[in-house]
C-alpha cells in the first residue's frame, strides 16, 4: 500500500469537489426542503394576498405544529426501523383519559394528565415489547393497538358520559396553568399564534441534537440500519426500539393534552387517520420506510408542507375534498425526489471510491 | 507448546440447541501473538464455538477461561469489555451510516457533561482517518457511507476498529470468504499485523491456503467435535486439506463409485452374453425357417 504517499493531494481535490453539492445532496431532508419551497412559491403566486406576510405564516404554523411534533417522534421511530399505526389514535386516548379523569372523577387536571402520560407510556412499552419479543412486524402489532384503542375511546367515553365527547375540561382545577404551559394564544408582531409551535421547534431541535450529536442517535440509526449488526457490537437494540415506541406514545400524549387545553373538550374520534399523515410527513422528510435513514428536521419540514397545503387550499377556495389527493401526489413526488437524490449521492461517493481503487491498482 | 499462558481457553465445552448437539467436548485456546485457525466444513460448529467465545451464546457444559480466570459472558458487550472482539462475516457495519459513525458504534467517545454530553464527532472523524491510515487505507472522507466501500476495505475497517478498541483477542469469522485474491491478501496482511501487535487471533476460514499462510496452530472441527489441534510443524498443507475436506468420506464415496462401475461392468458382460445367445437363437430360427421354405 504505497498509495498513501502519493495520492493525498489528488484526494483533497476530490473531497473539495464533493463538498458543496455532495454534502447538500447527501442530507436526507433535501427533498423536503425543495418540496416546501415549491409549495410555498406556488401558493404565493396563486394567492399572494393571504400568503405573503405574517398572517399567512401564523396560519401555516398553527396548522403544522401538532402534526410536526408527532412527525418528528414518528421519524425517530422510523429511523429506528419500526412503524406506529396507533400514534394517531393515541393522541385521542391521552386527551380522553385526561379529560374524563378530570371532569368525571374530579381530579386536578395535572394529576389526570400525569395518569394519561403513564398510560400512554405503558401502551408504547407494550407496543415495543410485542414487536421485539414476538418478532412480528410493527405494522401488525400497532394496527392491533390502533383498533383496540379506537374501540375503547368510543366505548369508554360513551359509558361514562353518554356522549362521544368530553366537554367542560376548562372548568376543572389546574386547567389554567396547563393551558399556559401546553398551548395558549400569544400575540407576536400583531398576529395570533398558538404556543404549540414553540414546543414543535424546541422538540425538533432536541430530536436533531439527539440524532446527530449523541451516542443515542448513533444507536437509533444503527438499530434501524441493521439491528443484528448493531447488537453484535454491543448496541442495546431492543431497548432502543422500546424507548422509541415510548417516545412516540409520549409525543401523542403531549399532542392530546394540547388539544384538550385548546379545544376545552375532547372527542372520541380524535386522531383517527392521522397516523398515516405522520408517516407521510416523515417520509417526505427523507425517512426510509426500511429504517436507518432520515432526519427530524426533514420530518418537521414534511409537516410544514402539510400545513401549507391544508391552509393554502382553503385560501385559494378550492374544495377541501381534494386535500387528500393532494397529499397523495405530494407523497409520491417526495419519495421520487428522495430516491433520486440518494441515488445521486451514492453514485458520487461510489465514483470516488472507484477512482481511488483505480489509482490503487495502477500504483504497484 | 509451553510458551505463554493462553489468553482464552475453553475446556470440553458442549452446546445443545434443544436436542441438536452443535458442539461436543471441544477444547480450544489462543495465546498472545498467535494466529489460531479454526477450520471445518459447513455445520461443523465453527459459528457456535465463536458465538460462545464472543458471549452471544453460553456453553451448556464445560469451562471457559479468559486470562486464566473462569468467565461467563451474558452478552457480546461483556466479552468486548474484557477485550474479546469479534469481526463477524456481516462485519457488524451499517451500510447506510458513515465510516466514523460505524467505527465508534457501541463505544462512542463523548465530551461535555450532563444533558450536554455529546458524541465527539470531530475526534471520531480524526481518529478514523488516522487509524485506517495506519493500516494503509487512505479514506479522504470519513462521512462516506460504508455501503459504498469495497469488501476488503470494509473488512479492514472492522479489524481496525477491533484493534483500536484494545482487543486482546480478535475473532475473525471468515474474513476472506467473499474476497478476490488481491483483497484477501490485504486482509491476511492485517491478520499478521494484529498478531505482531501481540493480539491473539482466532481465524475462522474455509480456505486452507489462507489458513496455512498465516496460521500458527490449527484446530479442525467436524460435526461438532474437534479432530484435534495441530501446530504448523505437525501438519502439512496436504494433510490439512485432507482432514478438512473429510478425506475418509471422500474415500468412501470413491469406493462406492468404483463399486457402481464394477457392477455396471458385470451387467455389461451379462448383457453381451444375452446378446450372443439371442443372435444364436435367431440364426437357428433363420436356418429352421429356411429349411421349411
Amino acid at each position: 500500500m504505497t498509495v498513501t504517499a502519493t495520492s493525498p493531494p489528488k484526494a483533497d481535490e476530490r473531497v473539495a469537489e464533493l463538498g458543496l453539492v455532495g454534502i447538500l445532496l447527501r442530507r436526507p431532508e433535501v427533498g423536503a426542503v425543495l418540496g416546501a419551497l415549491v409549495v410555498w412559491v406556488f401558493f404565493a403566486i396563486v394567492t399572494p394576498e393571504h400568503w405573503i406576510g405574517l398572517g399567512g405564516v401564523a396560519r401555516i404554523v398553527d396548522s403544522s405544529s401538532t402534526l410536526g411534533i408527532m412527525a418528528i417522534a414518528v421519524a425517530l421511530l422510523m429511523i429506528g426501523g419500526e412503524f406506529d399505526l396507533s400514534a394517531g389514535v393515541m393522541t385521542g386516548t391521552s386527551g380522553l383519559i385526561a379529560g374524563l379523569l378530570s371532569t368525571q372523577a374530579g381530579l386536578n387536571f395535572w394529576a389526570a394528565a400525569a395518569i394519561a402520560l403513564a398510560f400512554a407510556l405503558l401502551v408504547g412499552y407494550i407496543n415495543g415489547m410485542m414487536v421485539v419479543k414476538t418478532g412480528l412486524p410493527s405494522f401488525i402489532v400497532t394496527l392491533a393497538t390502533f383498533f383496540i384503542l379506537r374501540g375503547a375511546n368510543v366505548g369508554v367515553t360513551k359509558m361514562l358520559t353518554d356522549q362521544v365527547r368530553v366537554s367542560g375540561i376548562d372548568k376543572v382545577a389546574g386547567f389554567g396553568l396547563a393551558r399556559q404551559v401546553f398551548n395558549t394564544e400569544i400575540t407576536l408582531f400583531g398576529e395570533r399564534f398558538w404556543t404549540a409551535f414553540i414546543w414543535w421547534i424546541v422538540l425538533t431541535l432536541i430530536a436533531t441534537w439527539i440524532l446527530q450529536r449523541t451516542h443515542w442517535g448513533n444507536w437509533i440509526y444503527a438499530t434501524g440500519g441493521d439491528a443484528n449488526a448493531a447488537r453484535n457490537v454491543g448496541v442495546p437494540a431492543t431497548k432502543v426500539k422500546i424507548a422509541l415506541f415510548m417516545t412516540t406514545a409520549g409525543a401523542a400524549w403531549l399532542v392530546g393534552i394540547m388539544n384538550d387545553v385548546r379545544l376545552r373538550s375532547a372527542v372520541a374520534s380524535q386522531g383517527i387517520g392521522q397516523e398515516f399523515v405522520y408517516i407521510i410527513a416523515a417520509v417526505i422528510g427523507g425517512c426510509l420506510l426500511t429504517g436507518g435513514y432520515g432526519s427530524a428536521i426533514g420530518a418537521a419540514i414534511g409537516a410544514l408542507i402539510f400545513g401549507m397545503a391544508r391552509v393554502g387550499i382553503v385560501f385559494v377556495g378550492w374544495p377541501t375534498d381534494w386535500f387528500f389527493s393532494f397529499l397523495g401526489v405530494m407523497l409520491l413526488v417526495a419519495v421520487l425526489v428522495n430516491n433520486y437524490t440518494r441515488a445521486r449521492a451514492e453514485a458520487m461517493t461510489t465514483a470516488m471510491a472507484k477512482a481511488r481503487t483505480e489509482t490503487e491498482e495502477a500504483e504497484p | 507448546m509451553s510458551q505463554a499462558q493462553p489468553l482464552l481457553e475453553t475446556q470440553s465445552i458442549s452446546k445443545l440447541f434443544g436436542s441438536v448437539i452443535a458442539l461436543n467436548d471441544v477444547s480450544f485456546s489462543v495465546r498472545p501473538a498467535e494466529v489460531h485457525c479454526l477450520l471445518g466444513d459447513n455445520g461443523a460448529g465453527k459459528s457456535t464455538l465463536i458465538k460462545i467465545l464472543s458471549g452471544v451464546h453460553q456453553p451448556t457444559e464445560g469451562a471457559y477461561f479468559f486470562e486464566g480466570e473462569p468467565v461467563s459472558f451474558n452478552s457480546p458487550r461483556e466479552a468486548l469489555e474484557r477485550g474479546i472482539a469479534t469481526v463477524y462475516q456481516d462485519l457488524a457495519l451499517i451500510p447506510l451510516m458513515p465510516i466514523w459513525r460505524n467505527f465508534f458504534l457501541g463505544l462512542e467517545p463523548t465530551k461535555g457533561w450532563g444533558p450536554f454530553k455529546r458524541f465527539d464527532a470531530d475526534f471520531a472523524k480524526k481518529t478514523v482517518r488516522e487509524e485506517l491510515l495506519k493500516m494503509g487505507i487512505d479514506i479522504r472522507d470519513p462521512g462516506q457511507a460504508v455501503g459504498t466501500m469495497s469488501g476488503g476495505e470494509r473488512q479492514s475497517i472492522a479489524i481496525a476498529r477491533a484493534v483500536y478498541f484494545g482487543a486482546k483477542v480478535l475473532i475473525l469469522d471468515e474474513p476472506t470468504a467473499a474476497l478476490g485474491v488481491k483483497q484477501a491478501g490485504v486482509v491476511l496482511k492485517y491478520v499478521v499485523q494484529a498478531k505482531t501487535r501481540g493480539l491473539g487471533v482466532v481465524f475462522i476460514t474455509h480456505n486452507p491456503h489462507h489458513a496455512y499462510a498465516v496460521g500458527d496452530r490449527f484446530t479442525i472441527l467436524k460435526r461438532g467435535r474437534t479432530l484435534g489441534t495441530f501446530t504448523k510443524e505437525e501438519l502439512s498443507r496436504e494433510e490439512m486439506i485432507r482432514l478438512m475436506s473429510g478425506a475418509d468420506e471422500l474415500d468412501a464415496i470413491s469406493h462406492e463409485l468404483e463399486e457402481i462401475a464394477r457392477r455396471e461392468e458385470t451387467v455389461d458382460q451379462e448383457l453381451a452374453q444375452v446378446d450372443k445367445q439371442l443372435a444364436k437363437t435367431l440364426e437357428k430360427l433363420d436356418d429352421d425357417t429356411g429349411t421349411v421354405q
